[in-house]
């Protein structure tokens, strides 16, 4: 049973770009976050083959060293904050008020407020390819280096970009937070929240905790290059270190916001594909919110060769090797979950396997990084290169690939092609090998990082050459899932409610699902509540699927006022509009009159948008 | 302000057997304090900053050029708008709208009132040699104190947004949460300055 | 089965390549007391990650194998929900390892930091963008003046040398693999690091690189540290100190008036004229050219010090190594290359006769 337009409070117009630029629908902005991501995993992944082919030979002359530099800093800030943030953040906005029962977020106007500044910054910090050069510093901006050149526009892109895309993140954090704490179905106590809702409370933690602390680091870096200011200047006593700890203190925790979603993603499929429910439920919650409290306690393991001092370095080199510990009990529990269980090898499937495995390669090298006097030949070489790319790659990216091979007939009502993920599986698990497991040796064998070229006669010419032709096998797998994306939304086979069997409330209502989400709030009993609506458990503990005068009618929630659905606005994206144009108005700030007057309009604009935002009301009667 | 729903459902006034009280106010609550903890890091990593320069003054002036008497009285001024702040959430709570507006305007007055004497004491400071490019110290000082003014400046433009939408009947006492919230907000920019004051201009350790 | 060798043999392959190497650069090729530790504090974590990685990989393996779902197999799994003990057991074994690896870790941490103790030498690091200095603060010439170089280091072997490392500029990072572990060189701060080379390096050139992005030149931030047998270190040491002759003939002659005009605003000499006394020309804002003939690269590691090279760096120093002398401000201390001043063939070739001349 579908519940009218009128029943539901407004008439949306659901097509047309207007009806994508004031959506506060939460799906809507979750497929707006995924599409940005897959673009911009283009954008990163051309400027990765750029790179990779500059190092395919020693003294490569393919790029300048001056290009390169950028490349490498794009890369890193394109894959990080371009690429994995916004997918993370499309499956949590799409699917956590489905699995938990809800009709979207607390603050459906942040939420899309969230999106468009996150767009908007990543659009400026992308534009700084053709206006003034792009940052040049890496992506974790070391000072001085950092604040050295101020004739260059460049590193000022950096400081105010990521200023704003950690404005954008945290608005989405708080969001989740307000949702996953007061909007969850009657009866949906905390541990019987699906893993992945979990994982999405403590990164929103994370990055709520973390990104204050770096946005100050930014302020200054922004105040040392335009306002005279003194943090990082040494002549002046100032420290550089402190830089380090200030952006670290935030990218230990970061790199836990990377991986999280990921795990709970991984988290949700293996059950469905081993038909049993995850091994050790509440060990894998408690283990997820211990990473999170022991993530803000190791960031100096970045620092090892920085001189903080031995006892500084013992103390983050024993924290760091106790974070291994709920990490390593995470990946038990998937195998124990995956154990006498009833394996069906499906994309989604494939994906996470292929997760567990090589986020297990790079949870080890992480763990070597720990061991200090070893890390100091390791850091700044290629093993660090490869030992986060083992868990960015092989763990991040697979998992929410297989999140949206996965979540793909929810979203569209449509199955992808098993054959063509087959085929995406296989060429992206040996090229993605073939690219990052040689670059162990090479950071072994001596290849600092960062470099545009390296001298013949190391013995690394192999490697490197290797690694190159792996990158382009990485791409020609992308190439099989964009076209698989496409094929399928247009021809792929109709999906219904629940292709997978699933276990989690969203495979309880159509696919796609209405703008209102559920006909009927559910009232949760169990953990996995939607499994127990099909099956039963027999006396040997094995599922059952109930008969339909077995499951009875559902518990449901009964509404009598019927239900309101938030109305679409204009103003998030004029927000953040105006403050993404304050951030470009700082960003020449120093460039002359020109940065004063694009300051003045994004403050008009911003002025706008949010008083604007403030004097509407929430949700417009039904006319 | 805005009107209820804001596309929470409502089961028989509550969304979850654990919650008692109206649904949005618990949301948009629980949404205001986590900002609010997000604020603390991003003050304590300025403070942080600050102690680790608080003597590197480059051969410039350093604690000795606080006034501190007069910054008592600025202090006192913000914290009277926190009174001010509690008093204007009573009247909304108990709907007299005329009266909240009295005090807000007031709390927003004390708000200027320390701005204006922030503004003031950095003109003396500039004068007397200590400005944001003096020293790490000065860079620190003035960022920490800048910023913190910039919240204050923020909280003054919602009590200016809140007597507006007052005057057009749109803060009701449904709606006396966002003057609680705003109240929220308030008192934690002035716990931030009693923290600043205490470690900058006090202490001098 | 081919499934599983494959994985095998590759990951064979890299273990062995991961053990140990004979390549210049290598930290698997440790040719000191320090990186000779760490190597083995390296082995055992190496032996420890592989055999973790055997063990969960195969149950990994395992499980797909064995539970896959078979055609025609339409029994449902027991839903089996978590046991207790095997997750105290695999918390505690994990837990157990590390610590295991944490001791040895310890140990070694504390033994490569401790101060340099008895007999050694002292050389400061200062990095520069994008080029190191070396300087020995206890050989000094008659004057009183450390002996002063650039990119190359000498250091006796089976002795240990602590290098006070430091940065006139941006966060540098000393690093050579096969005799240590790197540390970072930082602008305000002084970091150390000591080497102690074993007694059978003597003779062998130790090659390094500068591991923290400093800037458009930071992959050609090269030096060479050469091991000596005490006999050869003294050698150089005392021809080091030596100041370098004022040529009187030309070529070099003429190329020295140009070195006095236009190099002295970066680079410094050591030289002595013909009346015998020796002074410091020029400024110590580029290296010290005073041997700079003795040297075997130029760039800082990029070529090999030929006349041939030296008269291309000359021409135009940004071919050779990527360079922004037009962002130089000597007076605020920021020095980003080296320009092109524009000198025609006959006094390149001048200079170069000079230079080369200095050994």
């Amino acid at each position: 049973m579908t519940a009218s337009n009128e029943d539901l409070g407004y008439t949306p117009s659901t097509k047309g770009l207007w009806s994508w630029i004031t959506t506060i629908d939460h799906k809507r902005i979750g497929i707006l976050y995924a599409v940005s991501s897959l673009v911009f995993f283009i954008v990163g992944g051309l400027e990765a083959l750029l790179i990779r082919t500059q190092l395919a030979t020693p003294n490569g002359t393919v790029l300048s060293a001056d290009a390169y530099n950028q490349l490498f800093t794009m890369h890193g800030l394109t894959m990080v904050f371009a690429v994995i943030m916004p997918i993370a953040a499309a499956f949590q906005n799409y699917f956590i008020p489905l699995m938990i029962g809800a009709r979207d977020v607390a603050f459906p106007r942040l939420n899309a407020f969230a999106y468009w500044l996150f767009l908007f910054s990543v659009l400026l910090l992308t534009s700084s390819f053709f206006l003034g050069g792009s940052p040049d510093g890496a992506w974790v901006g070391y000072a001085p280096l950092s604040t050295q050149i101020q004739e260059y526009v460049r590193m000022d892109y950096y400081s105010i970009g990521a200023q704003l895309l950690g404005f954008a993140s945290l608005a989405g954090s708080i969001n989740f937070v307000a949702t996953i704490f007061t909007m969850r179905a009657p009866g949906m106590t905390l541990m019987r929240m699906p893993v992945f809702v979990w994982m999405t409370v403590v990164s929103s933690f994370l990055l709520i905790f973390s990104l204050p602390v770096i946005g100050v680091g930014l302020w200054q870096i922004f105040i040392d290059r335009n306002l005279g200011g003194l943090f990082y200047e040494a002549q002046a006593a100032g420290d550089p270190l402190l830089w380090q700890h200030l952006f670290w203190i935030f990218g230990h925790p970061e790199v836990y916001v990377l991986i999280l979603p990921a795990f709970g993603i991984v988290s949700e499929i293996l059950p469905v594909f081993s038909r049993k429910p995850l091994f050790g439920y509440s060990f894998v919650v408690f283990s997820g919110i211990a990473i999170g409290f022991l993530g803000f306690g190791v960031w100096a393991h970045h620092m090892f060769t920085a001189g903080m001092g031995p006892v500084a370095e013992a103390g983050f080199g024993l924290a760091t090797m106790l974070i291994a510990i709920p990490t390593g009990v995470k990946i038990f529990n998937w195998i124990g979950t995956m154990w006498g269980g009833r394996l069906t090898f499906s994309a989604p499937m494939l994906f996470t396997i292929g997760f567990i495995a090589m986020f297990l390669i790079g949870g080890i090298s992480g763990v070597t990084h720990a061991v200090v006097p070893a890390n100091t030949q390791q850091h700044d070489s290629y093993y660090v290169v490869a030992h986060f790319h083992y868990v960015l790659f092989g763990g991040a990216v697979f998992g929410y690939v297989a999140g949206a091979y996965y979540w793909f007939p929810k979203w569209t009502g449509r199955m992808m092609s098993e054959t063509i993920g087959k085929w995406n599986f296989w060429i992206m698990f040996i090229g993605f090998n073939l690219t990052f497991a040689p670059q162990h040796i090479l950071g072994l064998d001596g290849m600092p990082r960062r470099t545009y070229r390296y001298a013949d006669g190391m013995g690394w010419d192999v490697w490197n050459l290797m690694s190159t032709v792996g990158a382009f096998l990485i791409a020609l797998s992308f190439l099989f899932f964009i076209y698989n994306l496409i094929a399928s939304y247009r021809n792929g086979k109709v999906a219904g409610n629940d292709p997978w069997d699933g276990r989690t409330l969203e495979w309880s209502t159509t696919s796609p699902p209405p703008v209102h989400n559920f006909d009927e709030i559910p009232v949760v009993h169990h953990l996995d509540d939607f499994w127990y609506r099909k099956y039963g458990v027999d006396e040997e503990g094995r599922s059952v699927k109930l008969t339909a005068e077995q499951a009875g009618k559902p518990d449901v929630v009964v509404e009598e006022h019927g239900i309101h659905m938030p109305s679409p606005s204009f103003y998030p994206i004029v927000a953040s509009a105006g403050i993404a144009t304050l951030g470009a108005g700082l960003v020449f700030i120093s460039s002359g009159p020109i940065g004063f007057g694009v300051l003045g309009v994004g403050a008009v604009v911003t002025l706008w948008g949010v008083v604007g935002w403030a004097a509407e009301p929430a949700t417009r009667e039904a006319h | 302000m805005a009107t209820a729903t804001d596309g929470i459902f409502e089961v028989d006034g509550q969304t979850d057997f654990e919650a008692d009280g109206d649904p949005i106010h618990r949301t948009r609550k629980t949404a205001m304090w986590v900002f609010l903890g997000s604020e603390v890091f991003f003050f304590g990593a300025m403070i942080a900053t600050f102690l680790l320069y608080r003597h590197t003054t480059n051969g410039g002036p350093g604690a000795e050029i606080f006034n501190i008497p007069f910054t008592s009285a600025t202090s006192f001024v913000l914290l009277m708008s926190s009174l001010t702040m509690v008093l204007a959430d009573n009247a909304f709570q108990k709907s007299d709208q005329r009266q909240g507006r009295i005090w807000l305007v007031g709390t927003a007055l004390l708000g200027l009132a320390f701005l204006a004497g922030q503004i003031f004491e950095f003109t003396e400071f500039v004068h007397e040699g200590l400005t944001i490019s003096t020293s790490p110290f000065g860079s620190s000082f003035y960022m920490l104190t800048g910023f913190h003014g910039i919240h204050v400046a923020g909280g003054v433009l919602m009590i200016a947004m809140l007597v507006a939408f007052s005057l057009r009947s749109r803060l009701s006492p449904d709606h006396g949460m966002n003057v609680e919230l705003v109240a929220l907000y308030w008192h934690f920019v002035d716990i931030v300055w009693i923290v600043i004051f205490t470690i900058v201009y006090l202490l001098q350790i | 089965m081919l499934r599983i060798a494959i994985p095998i043999l590759v990951f064979g392959a890299l273990f062995a390549a991961s053990c140990s190497s004979d390549l210049p650069q290598s930290s698997l090729n440790p040719r000191s007391v320090e990186a000779g530790r760490i190597d083995q504090l390296w082995s055992l974590v190496l032996w420890i990650s592989v055999a973790v990685f055997v063990v969960v990989e195969t149950a990994l393996v395992y499980a797909i194998v064995r539970f896959r779902k078979r055609p025609g197999d339409e029994d449902e799994p027991k839903q089996v929900h978590g046991n207790t003990r095997l997750e105290i057991a695999w918390t505690i074994v994990p837990a157990l390892i590390l610590a295991f690896v944490a001791v040895p870790t310890m140990v070694t941490l504390s033994e490569l930091r401790s101060p340099a103790e008895g007999d050694f030498l002292r050389v400061e690091v200062i990095g520069h963008q994008w080029w190191w200095e070396f300087r020995y603060p206890d050989i000094i010439d008659s004057e009183g003046r450390p002996l002063t170089t650039a990119n190359e280091m000498h250091i006796p072997a089976g002795m240990t040398t602590e290098l006070q490392m430091t940065s006139v500029d941006v966060i540098h990072s000393f690093w050579v693999p096969s005799l240590s572990g790197k540390r970072d060189v930082v602008p305000g701060r002084e970091t150390y690091l000591k080497i102690t080379p074993d007694a059978d390096v003597a003779g062998q050139m130790i090659p390094g690189q500068c591991a923290e992005y400093c800037g458009l030149a930071h992959a050609d931030m090269r030096f060479r540290v050469y091991v000596d047998s005490d006999d050869t270190f003294d050698t150089w040491t005392a021809a080091q100190l030596e100041p370098s002759p004022i040529p009187s003939s030309d070529p070099a002659a003429a190329g020295y008036e140009t070195f006095t005009q236009l190099c002295t605003t970066c680079h410094q000499a050591n030289v002595v004229g013909p009346g015998g006394s020796s002074e410091v020309i020029g400024a110590a804002l580029g290296p010290d050219l005073t041997h700079f003939g003795s040297r075997s690269t130029i760039g800082a590691g990029i070529e090999e010090n030929t006349a041939e090279h030296l008269a291309e760096w000359i021409a135009d120093p940004a071919s050779v190594k990527p360079m922004t002398p037009e962002l130089n401000d000597i007076g605020a201390g920021r020095i980003l290359g080296m320009p092109d001043y524009g000198l025609d063939e006959r006094q390149i070739a001048e200079l170069v006769s000079l230079l080369e001349g200095w050994k």
